[in-house]
């Protein structure tokens, strides 16, 4: 019995070693060889792996594609894909990782605190990182320093970019007036999106006649309704997720109010007709990344390679890992070089980048500006009414 | 000539210790191990005080706490606050953070351990999540999205004597009449109580120095990874400091080291393959709860006696049972 406890023991130890001495080695190889290396770090594991994992797809098609077609200056692109188990302390340790190895840029992580904790690893390094979804405006610039991180490129649009959109189409297409508010206080997404808006649509001479708010646990909205009801507006702002969005919009309807309902990018899922109903979701309007609807070939393309390779349509996640990787390819062939600090270089100067998600310029903290979507529910079917560019 | 011993080995210990310390230093500064190396470095250290005051808790006072996760962020956060919010210094921050994370320790030991076994571990895992949950929802220390722009202050000598001084410690604790009694709580209640052992006493003293321990951990935490998150502290953190703990061997300070540094690496290896990732990690534990459910040392130590008689039969040691 005792010399099973002894090979059992080494046995464990043996394995745990045999893996380490293993991974190592592959690490090693593949410093060699005439590929541009670029770092893909995100959450392919743990509670955010649904992110990562869309990110870390569209990425990968991408790179495909791109290596299909010759590679960049040449030479094809080598992603070394990583896992961070949705850990901030995981995703740095992956970033020294990169740097040991050499890799020309950093992709990802998806949710903005891992870019941060990443962050002065690569910015010592100076190594360029492109985040495909930190939202967080802290990502790229320090507030209490008013200093921009230069080597941090961030790919979505920023929460207060689809606020000012959706105010300025309320206010100038749909010409409507008086606006009223309703937010999820538990959540700093929402919370954030609601101040934001009643700052644009005010300074634009619109009233906000009504504010309520309530809690992701809520289930019954019908006394907030009310309230607002009560007050007479042209329409109701909820930027918050779809799982409350849907009750709400149900409940709305139910009670006679057939305002128009206006949201943002957490209305986009296929649950949000399931729970509201299609007929209930006619007159509602939200801002996304991009549409799956959209017409153009760039987008339509985008989809059918996406669905052939993993059956399965893209989330706006996708979309913008897609996005990220011929961002960065687009970088390294107009730096002519793939050395960081020029692909830094070029990033900074990257004018009207054609992505799915939309056209994109960086001003001068690091934002895009870019194109937002204004989409439509019509008996359920999502339609891409408008694409308009809000002011940094 | 026993005394004489007696120095002997603690000169021993001393002389390896420094030169690990001279050797890691002269490694970092000359570029010799990477960064990459330094990052993993740092976080065997700061898991090796983890797990090592976890099992002070778990393993030698024989209670079941869920809650370390909790201490570390109380540590992590009240030290952050008084670097970054009030631009304090840091060996400040060092004892208010452990000072904190044992006053939590206080006030909620008090209460609960005076319960027993599942309902002590479904209190603390409680505990750990209110703390959570408590920071998710105070804004000055930036709520959800964490708390920002604390300095980087923790280096290879900060790490490496707070790691040598924790596990002095703990072990001089065990080695004192007040960590017999501990032991005495752990093997058997009523009796250690018949002998005249306050045993909540006990159990609340264990309790308060593995939470100011914890506390420091997190102090080092958020000075080397410079943002906090309260989703960094969820129960999965308690989890993997649990599972160091029962690797290594629950009543092993040698133990606890040998765990934490096997589980944070071997986590480091399998970034790459994300499929296989927490596969690998399940049967790596599963073999081990099979063949060694005692954990890799059980409730033995490693020590330089021991190692003398490399090949024979660990010995008399401090913290084990007679009879197994």
């Amino acid at each position: 019995m005792k010399k099973w406890v002894k090979v059992a023991a080494l046995l464990v130890v043996v394995l745990a070693l045999g893996l380490a001495a293993g991974c190592g080695g592959n690490a090693q190889k593949s410093a060699e060889g005439d590929t541009i290396k670029v770092g893909v770090n995100f959450e392919l594991s743990g509670d955010v792996a649904t992110y990562g994992t869309s990110c870390k797809n569209g990425i990968l098609l991408a790179f495909e594609e791109i290596n299909a077609n010759g590679g960049v200056l040449g030479k094809k692109i080598e992603p070394l894909v990583q896992d961070n188990k949705s850990q901030n302390r995981e995703a740095r340790n992956i970033a020294e990782r990169f740097v040991s190895e050499g890799v020309v840029a950093v992709l990802g992580p998806a949710v903005s605190g891992a870019v941060q904790t990443e962050e002065p690893v690569l910015t010592a390094a100076k190594i360029p990182v492109l985040a495909p979804a930190a939202t967080a405006p802290e990502v790229t610039y320090d507030e209490k320093t008013k200093k921009v991180k230069d080597f941090i490129f961030r790919v979505c649009i920023i929460d207060p970019d689809q606020s000012q959109v959706m105010a300025n189409y309320i206010y100038d297409v749909l010409g409507l007036k008086n606006g009223a508010i309703m937010v999820d206080k538990n959540n700093d997404y929402s919370v954030g999106l609601g101040e934001t808006f009643k700052e644009y649509f005010t300074k634009k001479g619109g009233k906000i006649v009504a504010e309520e708010g309530f809690v992701s646990t809520d289930t019954a909205f019908k006394p907030q309704l009310t309230s607002i009801y009560s007050k007479k507006p042209d329409f109701i702002y909820v930027p918050a997720y779809y799982n409350q969005v849907g009750l709400i919009i149900k409940q709305a309807r139910e009670m006679g109010i057939d305002l128009p309902i206006m949201g943002a990018d957490g209305w986009d899922s296929p649950k949000l007709v399931e729970l509201a109903g299609a007929d209930n979701l006619n007159n509602c309007y939200f801002t996304n990344h991009y549409s799956v609807e959209d017409p153009s070939d760039l987008i339509q393309n985008f989809i059918k390679a996406y669905e052939k390779k993993y059956n399965t349509t893209p989330d706006a996640f996708a979309a913008l890992g897609y996005d990220t990787a011929y961002l960065l390819a687009k970088a390294i062939e107009q730096a002519g070089s793939a050395e960081p600090e020029k692909i830094q270089q070029a990033l900074e100067n990257i004018e009207d980048f054609e992505g799915v998600t939309g056209k994109l310029s960086y001003d001068e903290k690091h934002n895009p500006i870019k194109e937002v979507s204004i989409i439509k529910l019509e008996n359920g079917k999502q339609k891409l009414i408008k694409k308009m560019q809000p002011k940094h | 000539m026993d005394n004489l011993k007696k120095y002997l080995s603690t000169i021993i210990i001393c002389l390896v210790l420094a030169t690990f310390f001279v050797a890691v230093q002269w490694g970092i500064s000359s570029g010799f191990i990477s960064g990459y190396w330094v990052t993993n470095l740092y976080l065997v250290g700061i898991n090796i005080i983890l797990a090592a005051s976890l099992n002070l808790i778990n393993g030698f006072t024989g209670e079941f706490s869920l809650g370390h996760a909790g201490f570390m962020a109380v540590g992590a956060y009240s030290s952050a606050v008084i670097t970054a919010n009030l631009g304090l210094p840091f060996p400040l921050a060092v004892i208010v953070g452990m000072l904190a994370a044992a006053l939590t320790g206080l006030l909620v030991g008090l209460p609960t351990l005076r319960l027993r076994g599942d309902y002590l571990a479904i209190a603390t895992l409680g505990f750990g999540e209110i703390v959570r949950v408590v920071l998710m929802n105070i804004d000055y220390v930036g709520g959800a999205s964490g708390l920002m722009g604390i300095p980087a202050l923790v280096n290879w000598p900060i790490i490496f004597f707070s790691v040598v001084l924790s596990l002095l410690l703990i072990r001089n604790f065990i080695c004192s009449s007040h960590g017999r009694a501990c032991l005495s709580v752990r093997e058997n209640d009523l009796a250690a109580q018949m002998m005249g052992v306050n045993i909540t006493y006990y159990r609340v003293l264990a309790f308060v120095i593995g939470a100011a321990l914890a506390g420091l951990a997190g102090v080092l935490y958020a000075h080397y990874y410079t943002i906090l998150q309260p989703r960094e502290f969820s129960f999965m953190l308690t989890f993997d400091v649990l599972v160091m703990v029962m690797v290594g061997g629950l009543g092993s300070l040698t133990g606890s080291v040998v765990g934490a540094v096997i589980i944070t690496i071997a986590s480091a290896f399998l970034q790459a393959i994300p499929e296989l990732r927490m596969v690998i990690y399940a049967v790596l534990l599963i073999l081990s709860a099979i063949f060694r459910p005692q954990g890799l040392l059980g409730e033995k130590e490693v020590t330089l006696n021991n190692l003398q008689k490399l090949g024979g039969v660990f010995n008399g040691t401090v913290g084990s049972k007679q009879a197994h």
